[in-house]
């Protein structure tokens, strides 16, 4: 099983995520540079981490999702590979256009960083496998850019076809409908505000996002 | 050759910043400012001959994310 991480410069929650990857599928990730244009043969897995990527020059990952990786990334999610994006992976995603919609300044202005009371949409994704529909779980965010937006016939699109896989529990940052992640069509790229790398061992207070890596890799497995 | 690429959020989208704004030239006693819209320019130094088509593309493909933003061009000689 092969794993990968995105590095850009401003990236800050690449060497968590690897270290989440590594717990989960055993072997250590990639850490692929923004300038790479190529990644690992047949990688299943790709992370790209939260931070601020390029400083949030013009938009908050409008850069990285032009950078010469992001090319192969998007070859790769369109092979199957699973693509996680989490915070300014995310937005990243979403600037290329990987996934709808954006994400805009927190509606009241203010960065925000806590945990949030998460409910699980969608518990038959590959990401969320681990998890019981309607679940309620607890991931920190650590954000100024969550607030997602799209117009309503692509909100009313992924909520159809159930690919809002996360919501906040209440209103955290002014999002669309309190969605919190979404999924591509395919469902195999998922991009998501909350950080579920920072809580996968006791020591950080609570476990609730191990299981999205557990169940990333028994998709994985499942699949091969 | 030089063009200045305006950027603002659409009609519906909210902005937190405008309204930051909005409020603090209320607190210094500005009355009738009905609301504010913050916004971007970006300037180019452009190639002479450099095609509308290619400034349109380069608005499209990075300057402006269109699923919240419109932009204007203007060219200046």
């Amino acid at each position: 099983m092969k794993s990968a991480v995105i590095v850009f410069p401003g990236s800050n929650c690449d060497r968590d995520l690897a270290v989440a990857f590594e717990a989960a599928t055993g072997a250590r990730p990639a850490m692929v540079w923004h300038r790479d244009t190529e990644l690992p043969d047949d990688i299943d897995l790709i992370g790209v981490p939260g931070g601020f990527s390029y400083g949030d020059y013009l938009r908050s990952g409008a850069m990285a999702a032009r950078s010469p990786v992001m090319q192969a990334v998007a070859k790769a999610a369109d092979r199957g590979a699973f693509v996680l994006g989490i915070c300014n992976g995310f937005q990243v995603l979403t600037e290329s256009g990987l996934l709808p919609g954006a994400l805009l300044r927190n509606a009241d202005g203010h960065f925000i960083c806590r945990d949030v009371a998460l409910t699980v949409e969608n518990a038959q994704s590959a990401f969320t496998s681990r998890y019981e529909a309607g679940e309620s779980i607890t991931f920190p965010v650590a954000h100024h850019d969550g607030n997602y937006c799209a117009d309503d016939a692509t909100l009313d699109r992924l909520e159809g076809e159930g690919r809002v896989a996360l919501r906040y529990a209440e209103s955290v940052n002014g999002s669309a409908r309190n969605i919190a992640g979404i999924l591509n069509d395919a469902g195999n790229v998922l991009g998501m505000m909350p950080h579920p790398e920072r809580v996968i061992e006791p020591a950080h207070g609570s476990t609730d996002g191990k299981r999205l890596f557990q169940g990333l890799v028994e998709g994985l497995l499942a699949r091969a | 050759m030089k063009a200045r690429i305006f950027v603002t959020l659409k009609g519906g989208v909210l902005d937190p910043q405008g309204k930051a704004i909005h409020h603090a030239l209320e607190g210094l006693g500005f009355g009738g400012v009905n609301d504010v819209r913050a916004g971007k320019l970006i300037e180019l130094d452009l190639a002479d001959g450099t095609s509308d088509e290619d400034i349109d593309a380069m608005c499209r493909k990075l300057l402006a994310n269109t699923v919240i933003e419109n932009y204007r061009i203007e060219k200046v000689a």
